[in-house]
């Protein structure tokens, strides 16, 4: 079973699960650290009927319209809080909460409303993600990842989030410092000339595009435990910002591959009666490290509390 | 900039701008809401001086220093260090916030807090080497902090942390100093450090501004005063500015007759 089957289903599928996890992970770190995790679970409700209006519109599932349905989507969320906030005249979270929630319930009831039978987009593929389906046919054993003909036919969704994960990478490089000054010490980083503002907004903006490239994979509920979950797992293993970000993309990966393979595979193993919903069991597996780490992880006390005198 | 507009074209401000100053607000409003928690304030500070800016509670005098470095967006009025705009001289300024305006239990090290100070001159990917480490390592030094320089900094006591945040306004080599509130929640031994550190800074021809809270160490500590309650109630050297006919107009009710008599007479 290791040849041929293996990389013509598994592979995939599990390399787009591992490159969606880290992309979203990066900048993950970052939004916990600035105690704004939940933005990644706002991206991913708002963005949802973004996207399905890119596709009504242009009648095809492809990156360029669905960004910009996203971030179109992002716009209205962004008014629409204003506006409930200012007539309403109640408190920003409630706010929030209500435009996240309205939007993403708009966005199943379209869905459901239009014709997305001939492609991959329906309410399920919305929540659940894709995962299963990312398979590569042509592939005939690991030979094929040499054969130039077969890797032509790789799923799409493949090379889209290698290049997201290309764009978070040299961003998180490139703003490392500015993004670590800012995110302990946003006074003092205003004071020494870093923009503080333009920064919060591209690290959001980095956010949604890995959200949004993530959609594919995951679905838009379970984009949200990548987010959260390796980065504050890996929080609790050290203390110190660059560790931290190497032991979230270790439990983003960890969490894809075992996810995908417990779910395909508990069937022959755990004899369950089916096999489960990947995204739902790579969302399980990362929760799982977690309350690993919440338990047994070296730095799990918080340490803020000052010390004696 | 419209708030530097608007302050320029005030021609009665313009005239007393003094280039020399190591920094010069002019009609500095800030306001949270409804209500100015700065309001048309000017403030001059001369090239060498050491100034406690001091006020209640709420007098706007953290507010004054966030606007000036433009932390906070101000409705109006605009800051000059020496003789230039913040913007362009924000190499020569270093700012130490208040030490409970951060998350102590970010995942960092006192040594990497330090190495913060060298962000301009590192640039976003300069080569951090081995000169820059010993560089940060005196800085702690120069605070007395230099066995703690691998600690987490969410270990580290409030005097301690103290001394991190100076050690970094340290790092930046800057000719201005502007502390906030310095010595809040500090134990002894620290702020005698903070001081030292202070003074030999003005001994090297540095300008150093802090808000301050303690009114009975104003007279040891520095030899200027900005006495702050919204708007500017008297600034100048302490024998000038610190009386208590000032602190009252500064305090109001808020301060006993007596004990305000105390603190100016006795100091």
């Amino acid at each position: 079973m290791m040849g041929e089957e293996f990389v013509a289903l598994s592979l995939t599928p599990i390399l787009i699960g591992t490159l969606a996890a880290i992309a979203c992970a990066l900048p993950g770190n970052f939004l916990l650290l600035r105690r704004q995790a939940l933005i990644g679970d706002a991206i991913s409700h708002v963005v949802l009927p973004g996207i399905v209006v890119a596709f009504l519109i242009t009648g095809v599932v492809s990156a360029v319209p669905m960004m910009l349905g996203a971030a179109g989507a992002a716009v209205v969320a962004v008014v629409m809080i204003e506006a409930i906030r200012r007539l309403g005249k109640i408190e920003p979270g409630a706010a929030m909460g209500v435009t996240f929630t309205a939007m993403f319930a708009g966005g199943v009831l379209l869905l459901e409303q239009s014709d997305t039978s001939t492609v991959h987009l329906d309410v399920e593929h919305a929540l659940f993600g894709n995962l299963e389906s990312l398979i590569w046919l042509d592939a005939t054993g690991w030979a094929s990842l040499w054969d130039m003909e077969a890797l032509a036919y790789l799923p799409v969704e493949l090379p889209r989030l290698g290049a997201v994960l290309f764009v978070v990478i040299l961003f998180t490089w490139i703003y490392w410092r500015p993004l670590k000054i800012s995110t302990f010490d946003e006074g003092f980083a205003q004071s020494v000339g870093i923009r503080t503002g333009a920064l919060g907004f591209a690290l959001v903006i980095v956010a949604a595009l890995a959200a949004v490239a993530a959609f594919d994979a995951v679905g838009s509920i379970i984009v949200i435990a990548m987010f959260i979950c390796p980065p504050a797992a890996a929080r609790l293993m050290t203390n110190s910002l660059s560790v931290q970000v190497a032991w979230s993309v270790l439990f983003a990966t960890l969490s894809a591959v075992l996810g995908y393979v417990f779910a395909g595979y508990g069937r022959l193993w755990f004899g369950a009666e089916n096999s489960v919903s990947a995204a739902g069991m790579i969302a399980a597996v990362s929760g799982l490290i977690l309350a690993l780490t919440a338990v047994f992880g070296p730095h799990r006390a918080r340490s803020g509390a000052p010390a004696e005198g | 900039m419209t708030s530097l507009e608007l302050a320029t074209s005030d021609g009665t401000r313009m005239i007393e701008t003094p280039a020399g100053a190591a920094l010069a607000i002019r009609g500095m409003t800030v306001s949270y809401g409804q209500k100015p928690a700065v309001f048309s304030v000017d403030m001059t500070v001369p090239v060498g001086s050491m100034t406690a800016i001091i006020g209640p509670n709420g007098a706007g005098k953290s507010t004054l220093l966030k606007a000036a470095l433009g932390v906070i967006k101000p409705l109006a009025g605009s800051a000059q260090v020496f003789g230039q705009p913040v913007a362009q001289a924000r190499a020569r300024i270093a700012y130490v916030p208040q030490r409970a305006s951060v998350d102590w239990d970010f995942p960092t090290r006192v040594l990497d807090v330090v190495l913060m100070g060298l962000y301009r001159e590192l640039g976003l990917l300069g080569r951090l080497r081995g000169t820059h480490k010993a560089k940060a390592m005196d800085c702690l030094k120069r605070v007395g902090m230099q066995d703690f320089a691998t600690r987490q900094i969410g270990q580290l006591s409030g005097g301690q942390q103290q001394r991190v945040f100076l050690a970094r306004a340290l790092a930046q080599d800057a000719d201005l100093y502007l502390l906030d509130e310095p010595f809040a929640g500090v134990d002894a031994a620290t702020e005698k450090a903070i001081i030292d550190v202070l003074q030999a800074l003005r001994a090297d021809g540095k300008t150093v501004v802090a808000v301050h809270h303690d009114l009975s160490t104003v007279t040891d500590y520095f030899d200027r005063v900005f006495l702050i309650n919204t708007t500017r109630v008297a600034e100048g050297t302490v024998e000038e500015a610190f009386t208590p006919q000032t602190l009252q107009d500064a305090y109001g009710g808020r301060l006993a007759t007596g004990q305000l008599g105390q603190t100016a007479l006795g100091a």
